[in-house]
């Protein structure tokens, strides 16, 4: 009799409402490492599958963004939390995706969570405004959430690219459809499962696997989808996806090509790309 | 004249016409580039009207696409100097621009009224002096530009920027887009609405007056044709004013350009009054809200919720204020509710109100005499609107108002939000904590309390939705015509 432990492996599925579905298509793709070597069957989510994410993201929204500023921030710190502890999984999947230095990019991933953490109860006070207008009128601006917003995740840079368009977003109290790296999805499913137990609750974001070229024209035409984050559209469907867009009038922001190692990748301003002024006036007078 | 009974007859007016004497117009304007008018290659012109007279006022050129490349090119050629400019000096022109319209104030104002039939007193008080005040207020930014984004790397000019604007507010319009587009150090093609070129054209007058360097500021008139030539020419960004309709045409066809855009679109406002509102005050604010401008207004109150125990007292005070609105030649002083912008403005309004007859609302019109010549339509009430009915969901861009009620707070609220659009939304309660309440949850970008309709140079004001994207005036409004050298760029929203 053999002592042998056999290995229990993952099954990567979506990330729905809070929930691990398979694809209700039954579909699935293999993923291999950079070096060729199997890693997995993964979920290959559906037009349906979207629309059901696009209905939990939908759903979570009012909860979310009429969270306070303060509970979002500890909220996106716990995520940071989460994956500290999970730091080695991070580091195999980024190894298998080919990454140059594994740790540090799980290392600046997990530094972007606190940096947008930070920015939850900050950003109106740095972008928001009291306007000084000529009559008696007490009248402010302040920034509040677009909606829902899609996101379709850069191809490389499977992790901190990833959180890189996903934190930003979420922030200000927009809930998300991501769709992740085509290559190399298992960090994001790996994402999911932190964010499953980091108190973000269920819907805020959801994270579909399967292919990109498949999945952005429904996303990007979907009518309840109030913006689009394409930093990850293939430069040959962009204007496609842009043109898509039009049907309601969605937010299309890309990021710029910095290095997303760099400071100069995460901004406020990243922020603001999903975000909605909105100007109150009232009389003032005695 | 028959009135309901109780219901005390207005004041009589005497006429109190504005003279037009101020306005000196000549036969034909030509397109404006290069810092001089010039004939339009495409050698079209068409008449501009008086809408409430009907009688030509001038002829102004049609640009095709050569002329608007011809005018792209006056801009990309001005580009490197006005944005290398020293920003304080660039500062100067603007400001002289907005001196020049306070100076020629009443000859801009009644010009403003002849060719686009707005009451004379609105184009004197509202447009006008907030048209100067908006070039004023951007001049000041031109040499602090790097105050207004902190964090966000080195602030530049986009480059060229093509705009086109609506007949609803002409010279505001244009004042809109031109002063943050100027003062960041862009240079511009300007496409005024077809039914009202004036005003943009003696604009350029001002230009001139005010030795702005050639090129800086470029005016084509025409209509679609050459806004969609302005669309596809070589400029940097478009922002445009306009229906929902056509700006989804142009969200398509900047798609994949790098082209920057804004877009301020349609609205479909509510104006919501609860059961403690100060009702005169509301009622103020409702006429206001939807008769402002003949309602020729994209954050217009047209749908009025009125919660269900004062719906009767409010309806019964609309109605009689309605009876005391003053329709008629907008450039009498007295008028409230001046012409139709166009027949074909006219033709629309009245079809949609024949929907809102068909599908069951109960219509209500004061008695009022409208003059023989021109486009007129009396202000109009709408009751039994339910939220599937036309003259609910769809922009008249009218004096029509439709009237729903609600018995909740929660229940207002998610009828104010059943729209596609997000432009504006209006709350009455003396309720504090309501009003924030409301504020916070309504889906648009401009909230009005307890007030509506109000405007100023340093207030963001853009939609939620699908009425459009970016923000015009204050400090956010600049920032659509910058680029950073910093990371966070933007990208091309």
């Amino acid at each position: 009799m053999s002592t042998d432990r056999v290995e229990v492996r993952r099954t990567a599925k979506l990330y729905i409402g809070g929930a691990f579905p398979r694809s209700e298509s039954g579909r699935s793709y293999e993923v291999t490492a950079h070096d060729g070597k199997p890693l997995a069957q993964v979920s290959q989510a559906s037009r349906k599958d979207l629309r059901e994410a696009v209905v939990a993201a939908r759903g979570a929204f009012p909860v979310w963004s009429g969270a306070t500023a303060y509970l979002r921030g500890q909220i996106l710190y716990r995520v940071a939390e989460m994956m500290e502890g999970r730091r080695a999984q991070f580091e195999t999947e980024l190894a298998d995706a080919g990454a140059a230095d594994p740790a540090r990019g799980v290392s600046a991933s997990i530094d972007r969570w606190v940096w947008y953490a930070g920015w939850a109860d900050k950003l109106a006070q740095v972008v928001g405004a009291t306007n000084p207008v000529a009559g008696p009128y007490f009248n402010f601006t302040l920034p509040e959430p677009t909606g829902v917003v899609g996101i379709v995740a850069p191809g490389d840079q499977a992790l901190l690219g990833l959180v890189s368009r996903v934190a930003p977003a979420i922030v200000s109290g927009n809930t998300a459809v991501v769709i992740a790296s085509e290559r190399s999805p298992l960090p994001a499913v790996s994402l999911a499962e932190v964010l499953a137990t980091s108190d973000v609750p269920g819907g805020v974001v959801n994270i579909l696997t399967g292919r990109t070229a498949e999945l952005v024209p429904w996303l990007a035409s979907h009518m309840d989808v109030n913006a689009l984050d394409v930093t990850g559209v293939p430069a040959e469907l962009l204007a496609d996806t842009e043109r898509a867009a039009a049907d309601n009038v969605k937010r299309v922001h890309r990021a710029s090509d910095t290095d997303p190692f760099d400071d100069a990748a995460q901004s406020p301003y990243e922020i603001t790309a999903f975000t909605e002024m909105k100007t109150v006036w009232h009389p003032m007078g005695a | 004249m028959e009135r309901p009974a109780g219901v005390a007859p207005p004041w009589e007016y005497a006429s109190a016409p504005e003279s037009t004497d101020v306005v000196r117009l000549e036969d034909r304007y030509g397109l404006f580039i290069g810092g001089e008018f010039v004939e339009p290659k495409s050698g079209r012109w068409f008449p501009t009207i008086s809408p409430s007279t009907e009688e030509t006022l001038a002829e102004v050129a049609e640009a095709d696409p050569a002329d608007v490349a011809r005018a792209a090119d006056a801009a990309r050629d001005a580009l490197p100097g006005w944005r290398g400019l020293a920003p304080a000096e660039r500062a100067k022109y603007v400001f002289r621009i907005a001196r020049q319209l306070q100076d020629r104030a009443r000859e801009f104002a009644v010009l403003e009224t002849m060719n686009g039939g707005k009451p004379i007193k609105e184009s004197r008080d509202v447009d006008i002096p907030l048209a100067a005040a908006h070039f004023f207020y951007y001049a000041g930014w031109a040499d602090k530009l790097e105050y207004a984004f902190p964090g966000r790397g080195a602030p530049r000019a986009v480059g060229v920027a093509g705009q086109i604007i609506p007949w609803n507010f002409p010279l505001l319009m244009a004042a809109w887009k031109l002063a943050p587009a100027l003062a960041a150090g862009n240079t511009a093609v300007l496409k005024p609405a077809e039914t009202t070129p004036l005003t943009a054209l003696f604009l350029a007058q001002v230009t001139q007056e005010a030795e702005l360097p050639p090129g800086v500021v470029n005016i084509v008139t025409g209509a679609g044709e050459t806004g969609a030539a302005l669309v596809d020419a070589d400029v940097d960004k478009i922002a445009f004013t306009g229906s929902t309709e056509v700006g989804k045409i142009i969200r398509r066809s900047t798609a994949g350009t790098g082209k920057r855009l804004t877009l301020e679109l349609g609205g479909k406002a509510a104006n919501i009054v609860f059961e403690d509102a100060p009702l005169d005050q509301a009622v103020e604010g409702v006429v206001n809200g939807i008769f402002f401008n003949q309602g020729h207004v994209c954050c217009a109150g047209s749908r009025l919720l009125v919660q269900e125990p004062v719906f009767d007292a409010l309806l019964g005070k609309l109605k009689d204020r309605l009876q005391t609105l003053r329709v008629g030649d907008p450039l009498d002083k007295n008028t409230d509710v001046g012409a139709i912008n166009s027949r074909a403005q006219l033709d629309k309004i009245a079809e949609l109100v024949e929907s809102g007859v068909e599908e069951g609302a109960e219509i209500y019109q004061p008695e009022c005499v409208l003059p023989e010549r021109g486009f007129w339509f009396r202000p109009t009430l709408f009751t039994g609107v339910s939220q599937s009915h036309r003259i609910a969901r769809e922009e008249i861009f009218g004096p029509v108002l439709s009237i729903l009620t609600f018995r909740t707070v929660d229940e207002a609220i998610e009828k104010a939000n059943n729209t596609p659009y997000g432009l504006s939304a209006g709350v009455w309660t003396e309720k504090g904590s309501r009003i924030l309440h409301m504020a916070q949850r309504l889906r648009a970008g401009v909230v009005w309390a307890n007030t509506f309709n109000r405007f100023d140079p340093t207030s963001p004001f853009g939609g939620f939705k699908e009425s459009g994207f970016g923000r015009e005036g204050g400090l956010h409004g600049l920032e659509p015509y910058l680029a950073f050298d910093g990371g966070g760029d933007g990208g091309d929203r």
